[in-house]
């Protein structure tokens, strides 16, 4: 699959998909990397370590320091992958290091399976 | 690369203005590759959000102070709200270790040159850009009035871009920068009167839930003051994530009308009152002042609390930017305020400021003020007037 570079990296790990969009300011603790928001299909599953898949970000403008304190504390996601990367995720993988791609279908990604990203070339492989 | 840099713009990247400037330059670059921008271009005001210690936590703090260690503005920069009154915050029940680091948040961006208003309203206090202007600014009910009601152009940053804009002097121009994505998509006509701020927030809220992004024009509207429009600003971009909107003979940009109407009823309004009503509230804290209150909005409190007493199981806040709070005090509004036991709380708001835990149910005037009350504090709430607010207040 290949896809727009947000910001580059090359990483192999597995996927944690949804089909919720995610609001990382109020919808994911900074600390742990678990979300948090209620009703959301990740809800109780920690993001930090995954190639974290989701349609789109939400919410508000501070979304970008919460992908900052968790890339601090360590549990940040491995990758990002999105159908459509919004501003505030941008900034937030740009300031954290976290490889990002967009213009990626992401209903064929589904969690636990094991794939590389090459966010420089913005391309995804299935291992 | 579709994106071209000017020389100094290249030089800021390469660092030879300093550390920050080209990690913010860097931030720039990246959102303009990723937008497609084919240029630069300077703005001449910025408006920076996350500033309560609450939101921004330690690592959010360590990446301030890094920046500041070399960045200083280059235009006029002002700062969202913190989490508490910067002077009476003792006073409020915050605590101290709180007090200590917001404080350390607000000396970072005041080492970088940024001017230390605290305020979801810098267009009442000094920064204002005028129609045409090309600015940067975060916080989402001013970037909506900014856009809309002043006709300045600004994205809605968040709160890294924003410093990067003002550390830089410029913006990659996409997004609203560019006239073409400022026409409105969808035509709404408003089929009922609306008296008051709150009754504004409501339509905020029917809008916002309704359009979703895509640009309101709306009519219907024969008058709005000043409040109105920044209490109908702020709950359009908070339920809608709306950036601009036009409103026949209010708003100053031009742009083509759309065919599509939809019509807003009396009904839609007071079906949004009852969304933002719960039952059983058990209202315990009143706060006006989402966003910040105008002068004018408490001289008129203070003339409503004159003489009266605030129920002693009761907590009002009137939230407000520093000059205005000082300003009230020059006129005798804070002594009237302060003396009924309400409280004129300046450079925070009820949305940020560490209030979980404290209150159950919020009265306030404000749509968006509901939405942070459920979602961070969960507090219930019920939408009235200001004059209902004050009423029960001292009732």
């Amino acid at each position: 699959m290949k896809g727009r570079k947000i910001f580059g990296g090359k990483v192999q790990g597995e996927v944690l998909a949804t089909h919720d969009d995610i609001s990382f300011y109020g919808g994911c603790d900074p600390e742990t990397g678990v979300i948090v928001e209620k009703g959301h299909e990740l809800e109780g599953q920690s993001i930090a370590g995954k190639i974290l898949v989701f349609p789109t970000g939400k919410g508000s403008t501070v979304g970008s320091y919460v992908l900052y304190s968790l890339s601090k504390a360590g549990k940040a996601p491995l990758a990002i992958i999105n159908k459509s990367t919004d501003p505030i995720v941008a900034v937030g993988c740009i300031i954290s290091d976290i490889p990002a791609i967009d213009q990626i279908d992401v209903s064929q990604l589904e969690t636990g399976l094991k794939i590389e990203v090459d966010a420089d070339n913005g391309v995804i492989s299935i291992i | 690369m579709k994106l071209r840099l000017t020389d100094e713009e290249k030089e800021m990247l390469e660092g030879k203005h300093g550390r920050a400037t080209k990690k913010a330059m860097d931030l720039i670059v990246n959102l303009g590759e990723i937008y497609g921008a084919e240029r630069l271009i300077p703005i001449s005001s910025v408006q920076i959000a996350g500033v309560s210690y609450h939101n921004l936590g330690e690592a959010g703090l360590e990446y301030l102070a890094d920046m500041a260690v070399d960045g200083k503005v280059r235009v006029i920069t002002t700062l969202n709200p913190a989490g508490m009154d910067l002077e009476e915050w003792k006073k409020h029940g915050i605590d101290e270790d709180f007090a200590e680091n917001q404080q350390r948040v607000v000396d970072a961006f005041a080492r970088m040159g940024v001017i230390t208003t605290c305020t979801c309203t810098p267009y009442l206090i000094g920064n204002l850009p005028h129609f045409g202007e090309h600015i940067a600014w975060a916080e989402s009910s001013a970037v909506c009035f900014a856009n809309s009601v002043i006709g300045a152009l600004t994205n809605r940053e968040g709160g890294p871009s924003a410093l990067a804009a003002a550390l830089t002097g410029r913006t990659a121009e996409y997004g609203f920068h560019l006239q073409e994505n400022r026409n409105a998509q969808i035509k709404y006509k408003v089929d009922a009167k609306l008296h008051s701020t709150e009754d504004f927030g409501l339509l905020g809220y029917v809008i916002g839930e309704r359009t979703r992004k895509s640009i309101p024009y709306i009519t219907g509207i024969p008058h709005a003051t000043t409040e109105e429009l920044k209490s109908f600003c702020a709950s359009v971009a908070t339920y809608g994530g709306v950036a601009v909107f036009h409103m026949e003979q209010i708003t100053p940009n031009r742009t083509t009308v759309p065919e599509e109407t939809e019509i807003v009823t009396r009904e839609d309004i007071d079906t949004a009152r009852e969304a933002l009503d719960d039952e059983n509230a058990g209202i315990d804290f009143i706060s006006i002042g989402c966003p910040h209150a105008s002068i004018n909005e408490i001289a008129k409190i203070a003339e409503m609390l004159e003489g009266k007493e605030i129920s002693a199981d009761k907590t009002v806040w009137i939230t407000t930017a520093r000059p205005t709070k000082d300003l009230a005090k020059k006129m005798g509004y804070y002594d009237v305020i302060e003396k009924s036991g309400a409280f004129l709380v300046s450079d925070a708001c009820c949305a940020v400021a560490p209030l979980k835990g404290r209150f159950k149910g919020l009265m306030t005037d404000s749509a968006k003020a509901c939405f942070y009350a459920r979602g961070k504090n969960n507090f219930k709430t019920e939408i009235r007037t200001i004059e209902e607010c004050i009423r029960e207040a001292t009732s």
